[in-house]
Protein backbone atom coordinates (compact mmCIF):
# COMPACT_ATOMS: atom_id res chain seq x y z
CA UNK A 1 0.00 0.00 0.00
CA UNK A 2 1.19 3.51 -0.78
CA UNK A 3 2.60 5.04 2.39
CA UNK A 4 1.83 8.54 3.65
CA UNK A 5 5.00 10.62 3.46
CA UNK A 6 6.71 12.64 6.18
CA UNK A 7 8.76 15.45 4.68
CA UNK A 8 11.06 17.73 6.69
CA UNK A 9 11.61 21.15 5.14
CA UNK A 10 14.91 23.00 5.38
CA UNK A 11 15.19 26.72 4.75
CA UNK A 12 18.43 27.59 3.00
CA UNK A 13 20.09 30.96 2.63
CA UNK A 14 23.36 31.50 0.76
CA UNK A 15 23.85 27.74 0.67
CA UNK A 16 23.47 27.33 4.44
CA UNK A 17 20.58 25.91 6.45
CA UNK A 18 19.07 28.77 8.44
CA UNK A 19 16.05 26.95 9.82
CA UNK A 20 17.00 23.34 9.89
CA UNK A 21 17.94 20.31 11.85
CA UNK A 22 19.04 20.57 15.44
CA UNK A 23 20.47 17.09 15.80
CA UNK A 24 22.68 17.33 18.84
CA UNK A 25 25.42 15.37 17.14
CA UNK A 26 25.71 17.59 14.10
CA UNK A 27 29.15 19.07 13.71
CA UNK A 28 27.78 21.88 11.60
CA UNK A 29 24.06 22.51 11.87
CA UNK A 30 24.24 24.92 8.96
CA UNK A 31 25.57 22.36 6.51
CA UNK A 32 22.70 21.28 4.25
CA UNK A 33 24.45 18.07 3.27
CA UNK A 34 24.95 16.94 6.83
CA UNK A 35 21.38 17.87 7.81
CA UNK A 36 19.99 16.05 4.77
CA UNK A 37 21.99 12.93 5.53
CA UNK A 38 20.73 12.90 9.13
CA UNK A 39 17.11 13.32 8.11
CA UNK A 40 17.52 10.57 5.57
CA UNK A 41 18.96 8.23 8.22
CA UNK A 42 16.22 9.23 10.65
CA UNK A 43 13.55 7.93 8.26
CA UNK A 44 12.42 11.01 6.33
CA UNK A 45 10.60 9.95 3.17
CA UNK A 46 11.63 13.02 1.18
CA UNK A 47 13.20 16.40 1.82
CA UNK A 48 12.31 19.88 0.68
CA UNK A 49 14.90 22.64 0.42
CA UNK A 50 13.45 26.10 0.32
CA UNK A 51 15.95 28.68 -0.92
CA UNK A 52 15.22 32.00 0.72
CA UNK A 53 18.29 33.76 -0.67
CA UNK A 54 17.27 36.94 -2.44
CA UNK A 55 20.33 37.65 -4.53
CA UNK A 56 21.30 37.03 -8.13
CA UNK A 57 24.17 34.79 -7.05
CA UNK A 58 21.62 32.48 -5.45
CA UNK A 59 21.24 30.27 -8.48
CA UNK A 60 24.81 28.98 -8.69
CA UNK A 61 24.93 28.47 -4.92
CA UNK A 62 21.74 26.42 -4.83
CA UNK A 63 22.85 24.27 -7.79
CA UNK A 64 26.12 23.53 -6.02
CA UNK A 65 24.18 22.62 -2.87
CA UNK A 66 21.85 20.35 -4.85
CA UNK A 67 24.80 18.52 -6.39
CA UNK A 68 26.39 17.94 -3.00
CA UNK A 69 23.12 16.72 -1.47
CA UNK A 70 22.48 14.39 -4.42
CA UNK A 71 25.93 12.86 -3.92
CA UNK A 72 25.13 12.08 -0.33
CA UNK A 73 21.52 10.94 0.08
CA UNK A 74 19.43 8.27 -1.61
CA UNK A 75 15.93 9.59 -0.96
CA UNK A 76 14.10 12.08 -3.18
CA UNK A 77 14.31 15.81 -2.62
CA UNK A 78 12.58 18.91 -3.93
CA UNK A 79 14.05 22.37 -4.35
CA UNK A 80 11.96 25.53 -4.28
CA UNK A 81 12.34 29.27 -3.93
CA UNK A 82 12.65 31.85 -6.66
CA UNK A 83 12.35 29.45 -9.60
CA UNK A 84 11.08 31.38 -12.60
CA UNK A 85 12.26 29.80 -15.84
CA UNK A 86 12.66 26.42 -17.49
CA UNK A 87 16.45 26.77 -17.77
CA UNK A 88 16.62 27.26 -14.01
CA UNK A 89 14.54 24.09 -13.57
CA UNK A 90 16.77 22.21 -15.96
CA UNK A 91 19.90 23.34 -14.04
CA UNK A 92 18.46 22.09 -10.75
CA UNK A 93 17.34 18.74 -12.18
CA UNK A 94 20.70 18.26 -13.90
CA UNK A 95 22.42 19.00 -10.60
CA UNK A 96 20.47 16.11 -9.06
CA UNK A 97 17.19 17.48 -7.68
CA UNK A 98 14.24 15.12 -8.16
CA UNK A 99 11.56 17.79 -8.22
CA UNK A 100 11.29 21.54 -8.27
CA UNK A 101 8.63 23.60 -6.59
CA UNK A 102 7.26 26.66 -8.38
CA UNK A 103 5.14 29.25 -6.64
CA UNK A 104 5.03 32.92 -7.68
CA UNK A 105 6.24 32.25 -11.22
CA UNK A 106 3.44 29.72 -11.74
CA UNK A 107 0.85 32.36 -10.87
CA UNK A 108 2.46 35.02 -13.05
CA UNK A 109 3.15 32.72 -15.97
CA UNK A 110 0.88 29.69 -16.12
CA UNK A 111 2.58 28.43 -19.27
CA UNK A 112 5.67 27.76 -17.18
CA UNK A 113 3.84 24.85 -15.53
CA UNK A 114 2.77 23.31 -18.82
CA UNK A 115 6.06 23.86 -20.57
CA UNK A 116 8.16 22.45 -17.76
CA UNK A 117 5.83 19.47 -17.25
CA UNK A 118 6.09 18.65 -20.95
CA UNK A 119 9.85 19.04 -20.96
CA UNK A 120 10.77 17.33 -17.70
CA UNK A 121 7.73 15.18 -16.89
CA UNK A 122 4.90 16.16 -14.57
CA UNK A 123 6.29 14.02 -11.73
CA UNK A 124 9.04 16.57 -11.09
CA UNK A 125 6.88 19.71 -11.21
CA UNK A 126 5.45 20.65 -7.84
CA UNK A 127 3.29 23.76 -7.67
CA UNK A 128 3.43 25.43 -4.27
CA UNK A 129 0.27 27.24 -3.22
CA UNK A 130 0.28 29.65 -0.28
CA UNK A 131 -3.30 30.14 0.81
CA UNK A 132 -4.83 32.64 3.22
CA UNK A 133 -8.34 32.58 4.67
CA UNK A 134 -10.69 35.30 3.51
CA UNK A 135 -14.41 35.28 4.32
CA UNK A 136 -15.11 31.58 4.08
CA UNK A 137 -12.72 30.92 1.23
CA UNK A 138 -8.97 30.91 0.71
CA UNK A 139 -7.03 33.24 -1.56
CA UNK A 140 -3.60 32.63 -3.06
CA UNK A 141 -0.71 34.80 -1.87
CA UNK A 142 2.55 35.11 -3.79
CA UNK A 143 6.07 36.40 -3.15
CA UNK A 144 6.54 34.41 0.07
CA UNK A 145 3.07 35.32 1.24
CA UNK A 146 3.70 39.07 1.05
CA UNK A 147 1.47 39.78 -1.93
CA UNK A 148 -2.21 38.82 -1.82
CA UNK A 149 -4.08 37.95 -5.03
CA UNK A 150 -7.76 37.46 -5.74
CA UNK A 151 -7.21 33.90 -6.97
CA UNK A 152 -9.30 31.28 -5.19
CA UNK A 153 -6.86 28.68 -3.82
CA UNK A 154 -9.07 25.66 -4.48
CA UNK A 155 -9.84 26.79 -8.01
CA UNK A 156 -6.11 27.44 -8.56
CA UNK A 157 -5.26 23.92 -7.33
CA UNK A 158 -7.69 22.52 -9.86
CA UNK A 159 -6.17 24.67 -12.60
CA UNK A 160 -2.55 23.75 -11.92
CA UNK A 161 -3.50 20.09 -12.16
CA UNK A 162 -4.91 20.78 -15.64
CA UNK A 163 -1.80 22.74 -16.58
CA UNK A 164 0.37 19.71 -15.84
CA UNK A 165 1.56 19.93 -12.23
CA UNK A 166 2.42 16.55 -10.74
CA UNK A 167 1.95 17.51 -7.13
CA UNK A 168 0.72 20.38 -4.95
CA UNK A 169 2.56 21.74 -1.94
CA UNK A 170 -0.17 23.51 -0.02
CA UNK A 171 0.73 25.93 2.77
CA UNK A 172 -1.77 27.61 5.02
CA UNK A 173 -0.37 31.06 5.75
CA UNK A 174 -2.74 31.40 8.71
CA UNK A 175 -1.53 28.19 10.34
CA UNK A 176 2.14 28.45 9.38
CA UNK A 177 4.45 28.96 12.33
CA UNK A 178 1.75 28.60 14.99
CA UNK A 179 2.26 24.88 15.73
CA UNK A 180 -1.44 24.50 16.49
CA UNK A 181 -2.26 22.15 13.63
CA UNK A 182 -2.68 22.28 9.86
CA UNK A 183 -5.67 23.95 8.23
CA UNK A 184 -7.64 20.71 7.85
CA UNK A 185 -10.57 22.27 6.04
CA UNK A 186 -8.39 23.88 3.38
CA UNK A 187 -6.29 20.73 2.93
CA UNK A 188 -9.34 18.48 2.60
CA UNK A 189 -10.97 20.84 0.09
CA UNK A 190 -7.86 20.98 -2.10
CA UNK A 191 -7.30 17.21 -1.82
CA UNK A 192 -10.87 16.60 -2.95
CA UNK A 193 -10.57 19.07 -5.83
CA UNK A 194 -7.61 17.33 -7.52
CA UNK A 195 -6.38 13.87 -8.53
CA UNK A 196 -2.69 14.62 -7.98
CA UNK A 197 -0.92 14.19 -4.63
CA UNK A 198 -1.18 17.00 -2.07
CA UNK A 199 1.55 17.77 0.46
CA UNK A 200 0.15 19.69 3.44
CA UNK A 201 2.26 22.37 5.06
CA UNK A 202 2.01 24.88 7.86
CA UNK A 203 1.05 24.36 11.46
CA UNK A 204 2.50 21.02 12.60
CA UNK A 205 3.17 21.06 16.33
CA UNK A 206 2.51 17.46 17.41
CA UNK A 207 2.28 13.97 15.88
CA UNK A 208 -1.47 14.28 16.27
CA UNK A 209 -1.51 17.31 13.97
CA UNK A 210 0.24 15.22 11.34
CA UNK A 211 -2.19 12.35 11.91
CA UNK A 212 -5.12 14.73 11.50
CA UNK A 213 -3.93 16.22 8.21
CA UNK A 214 -3.23 12.77 6.73
CA UNK A 215 -6.69 11.47 7.72
CA UNK A 216 -9.32 14.24 8.09
CA UNK A 217 -7.23 16.55 5.87
CA UNK A 218 -6.89 13.80 3.21
CA UNK A 219 -3.30 14.84 2.44
CA UNK A 220 -0.87 12.40 0.84
CA UNK A 221 2.12 13.81 2.67
CA UNK A 222 2.87 16.11 5.57
CA UNK A 223 5.62 18.69 5.45
CA UNK A 224 6.95 19.97 8.73
CA UNK A 225 9.80 22.16 9.86
CA UNK A 226 10.10 23.21 13.49
CA UNK A 227 8.57 20.06 14.97
CA UNK A 228 11.63 18.19 13.72
CA UNK A 229 14.24 20.92 13.68
CA UNK A 230 14.10 21.64 17.36
CA UNK A 231 14.10 17.99 18.27
CA UNK A 232 10.67 18.09 19.90
CA UNK A 233 9.62 14.91 18.13
CA UNK A 234 11.65 12.58 15.98
CA UNK A 235 10.48 11.28 12.62
CA UNK A 236 10.44 7.78 14.15
CA UNK A 237 8.12 8.97 16.93
CA UNK A 238 5.74 10.53 14.42
CA UNK A 239 5.76 7.40 12.27
CA UNK A 240 5.14 5.17 15.28
CA UNK A 241 2.20 7.37 16.30
CA UNK A 242 0.76 7.09 12.79
CA UNK A 243 1.34 3.34 12.48
CA UNK A 244 -0.37 2.70 15.83
CA UNK A 245 -3.41 4.46 14.38
CA UNK A 246 -3.40 2.40 11.18
CA UNK A 247 -1.90 5.06 8.92
CA UNK A 248 0.43 3.32 6.45
CA UNK A 249 3.96 4.65 6.75
CA UNK A 250 7.30 3.42 5.46
CA UNK A 251 9.03 1.58 8.26
CA UNK B 1 32.28 -0.98 -15.63
CA UNK B 2 28.58 -0.12 -15.72
CA UNK B 3 27.30 2.24 -18.40
CA UNK B 4 24.41 4.50 -17.43
CA UNK B 5 22.72 5.62 -20.62
CA UNK B 6 22.33 9.36 -21.03
CA UNK B 7 19.66 10.22 -23.59
CA UNK B 8 18.37 13.60 -22.56
CA UNK B 9 15.62 12.59 -20.20
CA UNK B 10 15.40 13.66 -16.58
CA UNK B 11 17.65 13.14 -13.65
CA UNK B 12 20.13 10.39 -14.51
CA UNK B 13 22.78 11.79 -12.21
CA UNK B 14 21.21 10.16 -9.14
CA UNK B 15 21.84 6.70 -10.59
CA UNK B 16 25.48 7.54 -11.12
CA UNK B 17 25.74 8.98 -7.59
CA UNK B 18 24.22 5.81 -6.13
CA UNK B 19 26.66 3.57 -8.03
CA UNK B 20 29.61 5.67 -6.90
CA UNK B 21 28.26 5.52 -3.37
CA UNK B 22 28.48 1.74 -3.70
CA UNK B 23 32.07 2.08 -4.87
CA UNK B 24 31.26 0.90 -8.40
CA UNK B 25 32.88 2.22 -11.49
CA UNK B 26 30.27 3.75 -13.74
CA UNK B 27 30.10 6.11 -16.67
CA UNK B 28 27.37 8.22 -18.21
CA UNK B 29 27.30 7.60 -21.93
CA UNK B 30 25.25 8.15 -25.05
CA UNK B 31 27.80 6.45 -27.31
CA UNK B 32 26.48 3.05 -28.50
CA UNK B 33 30.00 1.58 -28.78
CA UNK B 34 30.92 2.63 -25.29
CA UNK B 35 27.61 1.29 -23.96
CA UNK B 36 28.12 -2.03 -25.76
CA UNK B 37 31.58 -2.48 -24.30
CA UNK B 38 30.33 -2.12 -20.71
CA UNK B 39 29.80 -5.18 -18.51
CA UNK B 40 26.29 -4.02 -17.69
CA UNK B 41 23.92 -1.26 -18.71
CA UNK B 42 21.42 0.84 -16.80
CA UNK B 43 18.65 2.60 -18.72
CA UNK B 44 17.24 5.20 -16.34
CA UNK B 45 14.82 7.95 -17.23
CA UNK B 46 11.78 9.95 -16.35
CA UNK B 47 9.60 11.93 -18.72
CA UNK B 48 7.79 11.23 -21.94
CA UNK B 49 7.93 7.83 -23.67
CA UNK B 50 7.84 9.10 -27.27
CA UNK B 51 10.65 11.64 -26.78
CA UNK B 52 12.77 9.07 -24.97
CA UNK B 53 12.33 6.54 -27.77
CA UNK B 54 13.17 9.16 -30.41
CA UNK B 55 16.35 10.08 -28.53
CA UNK B 56 17.43 6.44 -28.25
CA UNK B 57 16.88 5.95 -32.00
CA UNK B 58 18.65 9.21 -32.86
CA UNK B 59 21.77 8.06 -31.02
CA UNK B 60 21.63 4.47 -32.26
CA UNK B 61 21.14 3.28 -28.71
CA UNK B 62 17.98 1.29 -29.52
CA UNK B 63 19.84 -1.23 -31.67
CA UNK B 64 22.76 -1.28 -29.22
CA UNK B 65 20.37 -2.25 -26.42
CA UNK B 66 18.85 -5.01 -28.58
CA UNK B 67 22.32 -6.40 -29.33
CA UNK B 68 23.33 -6.25 -25.65
CA UNK B 69 20.13 -8.09 -24.76
CA UNK B 70 20.71 -10.75 -27.43
CA UNK B 71 24.23 -11.24 -26.08
CA UNK B 72 22.59 -11.86 -22.68
CA UNK B 73 24.51 -9.09 -20.97
CA UNK B 74 22.75 -7.52 -17.96
CA UNK B 75 20.47 -4.51 -18.54
CA UNK B 76 18.49 -2.75 -15.82
CA UNK B 77 15.66 -0.44 -16.82
CA UNK B 78 14.48 2.05 -14.22
CA UNK B 79 11.04 3.73 -14.37
CA UNK B 80 10.69 4.97 -17.97
CA UNK B 81 13.66 2.69 -18.77
CA UNK B 82 11.53 -0.34 -17.84
CA UNK B 83 8.60 0.98 -19.87
CA UNK B 84 10.80 1.38 -22.96
CA UNK B 85 11.55 -2.39 -22.91
CA UNK B 86 7.96 -3.11 -23.99
CA UNK B 87 6.46 -3.29 -27.47
CA UNK B 88 4.25 -0.23 -27.20
CA UNK B 89 2.98 2.59 -25.01
CA UNK B 90 -0.33 4.39 -24.95
CA UNK B 91 1.25 7.56 -23.49
CA UNK B 92 -0.19 10.48 -25.51
CA UNK B 93 -1.09 8.23 -28.47
CA UNK B 94 0.42 4.92 -29.47
CA UNK B 95 4.18 4.58 -29.69
CA UNK B 96 6.48 1.68 -30.41
CA UNK B 97 9.04 0.74 -27.75
CA UNK B 98 12.21 -1.36 -27.88
CA UNK B 99 10.19 -4.59 -27.95
CA UNK B 100 12.60 -6.49 -25.71
CA UNK B 101 9.53 -7.66 -23.81
CA UNK B 102 6.07 -8.11 -25.21
CA UNK B 103 3.35 -5.99 -23.65
CA UNK B 104 1.86 -2.53 -23.35
CA UNK B 105 2.48 0.52 -21.23
CA UNK B 106 -0.82 1.86 -19.91
CA UNK B 107 -2.06 4.78 -17.87
CA UNK B 108 -3.66 4.35 -14.48
CA UNK B 109 -7.46 4.38 -14.97
CA UNK B 110 -9.35 7.70 -15.06
CA UNK B 111 -10.20 8.77 -11.54
CA UNK B 112 -7.04 7.24 -10.12
CA UNK B 113 -4.68 9.61 -8.39
CA UNK B 114 -1.69 10.06 -10.72
CA UNK B 115 1.27 10.27 -10.55
CA UNK B 116 1.54 7.28 -8.24
CA UNK B 117 3.99 9.15 -6.05
CA UNK B 118 5.83 8.01 -2.96
CA UNK B 119 6.91 4.86 -1.16
CA UNK B 120 5.06 1.64 -1.87
CA UNK B 121 5.71 -2.04 -1.26
CA UNK B 122 6.92 -4.60 -3.77
CA UNK B 123 5.53 -8.10 -3.30
CA UNK B 124 7.81 -10.79 -4.65
CA UNK B 125 6.29 -13.09 -7.27
CA UNK B 126 9.27 -15.36 -7.83
CA UNK B 127 12.89 -15.56 -6.75
CA UNK B 128 15.30 -13.21 -8.49
CA UNK B 129 18.93 -12.32 -7.84
CA UNK B 130 17.89 -8.67 -8.08
CA UNK B 131 16.13 -9.00 -4.71
CA UNK B 132 18.93 -10.90 -2.92
CA UNK B 133 19.00 -9.94 0.75
CA UNK B 134 15.99 -7.62 0.43
CA UNK B 135 12.98 -8.51 2.60
CA UNK B 136 9.69 -9.19 0.82
CA UNK B 137 7.23 -6.24 0.90
CA UNK B 138 10.04 -3.69 1.28
CA UNK B 139 9.21 -0.08 0.38
CA UNK B 140 10.60 1.55 -2.76
CA UNK B 141 10.11 5.04 -4.17
CA UNK B 142 7.73 5.45 -7.13
CA UNK B 143 6.90 8.49 -9.31
CA UNK B 144 4.93 7.54 -12.44
CA UNK B 145 1.56 7.80 -14.15
CA UNK B 146 2.00 4.85 -16.54
CA UNK B 147 2.78 1.21 -15.84
CA UNK B 148 3.77 -1.82 -17.90
CA UNK B 149 1.45 -4.73 -18.55
CA UNK B 150 3.60 -7.66 -19.72
CA UNK B 151 1.97 -10.28 -21.96
CA UNK B 152 4.15 -12.93 -20.40
CA UNK B 153 3.20 -13.03 -16.72
CA UNK B 154 6.21 -15.29 -16.15
CA UNK B 155 8.41 -12.20 -16.51
CA UNK B 156 6.80 -10.53 -13.48
CA UNK B 157 9.05 -10.82 -10.42
CA UNK B 158 7.35 -8.20 -8.24
CA UNK B 159 3.97 -6.51 -8.02
CA UNK B 160 2.71 -3.42 -6.24
CA UNK B 161 -0.80 -2.54 -5.10
CA UNK B 162 -2.10 0.72 -6.51
CA UNK B 163 -5.47 0.97 -8.20
CA UNK B 164 -5.45 -2.81 -8.22
CA UNK B 165 -1.97 -4.22 -8.71
CA UNK B 166 0.65 -3.77 -11.40
CA UNK B 167 4.00 -5.30 -12.39
CA UNK B 168 6.60 -3.24 -10.54
CA UNK B 169 9.57 -5.51 -11.28
CA UNK B 170 10.17 -7.72 -14.32
CA UNK B 171 12.98 -10.00 -15.45
CA UNK B 172 13.79 -12.27 -18.34
CA UNK B 173 17.22 -13.83 -18.39
CA UNK B 174 19.63 -10.91 -18.00
CA UNK B 175 17.04 -8.22 -18.64
CA UNK B 176 15.69 -6.53 -15.50
CA UNK B 177 13.25 -3.69 -15.11
CA UNK B 178 11.85 -1.87 -12.10
CA UNK B 179 9.12 0.75 -12.11
CA UNK B 180 10.40 2.31 -8.89
CA UNK B 181 13.65 4.23 -8.38
CA UNK B 182 16.21 2.07 -6.54
CA UNK B 183 18.61 5.04 -6.57
CA UNK B 184 16.08 6.98 -4.50
CA UNK B 185 14.89 4.15 -2.29
CA UNK B 186 17.29 4.30 0.65
CA UNK B 187 19.27 1.24 1.82
CA UNK B 188 17.12 -1.41 0.07
CA UNK B 189 17.36 0.46 -3.20
CA UNK B 190 21.13 0.64 -2.90
CA UNK B 191 21.17 -3.08 -2.10
CA UNK B 192 19.25 -3.74 -5.32
CA UNK B 193 21.74 -1.71 -7.37
CA UNK B 194 24.58 -3.62 -5.68
CA UNK B 195 22.83 -6.89 -6.63
CA UNK B 196 22.63 -5.73 -10.23
CA UNK B 197 26.32 -4.74 -10.25
CA UNK B 198 27.13 -8.19 -8.91
CA UNK B 199 25.27 -9.75 -11.85
CA UNK B 200 27.42 -7.68 -14.20
CA UNK B 201 30.71 -9.01 -12.87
Amino acid sequence: MLAKRIIPCLDVKNGRVVKGASFVSLRDAGDPVESAARYSEAGADELVFLDITATVEARATICDLVARVADEISIPFTVGGGIGATNHISDLLEAGADKVSINTAAVKNRQLITRSAQTFGCQCIVVAIDAKRADGSWLVSIESGRTPTDIDAIEWAHQVEGLGAGEILLTSIDADGHKTGYDLELTAKVSEAVRIPVIASGGAGTPQDIYNVLTAGKADAALAASIFHYGKFSIAEVKRYLAERSVQVRS
Amino acid sequence: MIAVIRYGVGNVKSVLCALRHLGREAILSSDPDEVESASGVILPGVGAFATAMQNLERDGLDSALCRINSADRPILGICLGLQLFFSESEEHGSYRGLGLLSGRVRRFPPGAKAPHMGWNQVRRQKPSALFDGIPDDSFFYFAHSYYAQPDDTESIIGVTDYEGSFASAVARESLFGVQFHPEKSGPWGLRMLANFCHLCE
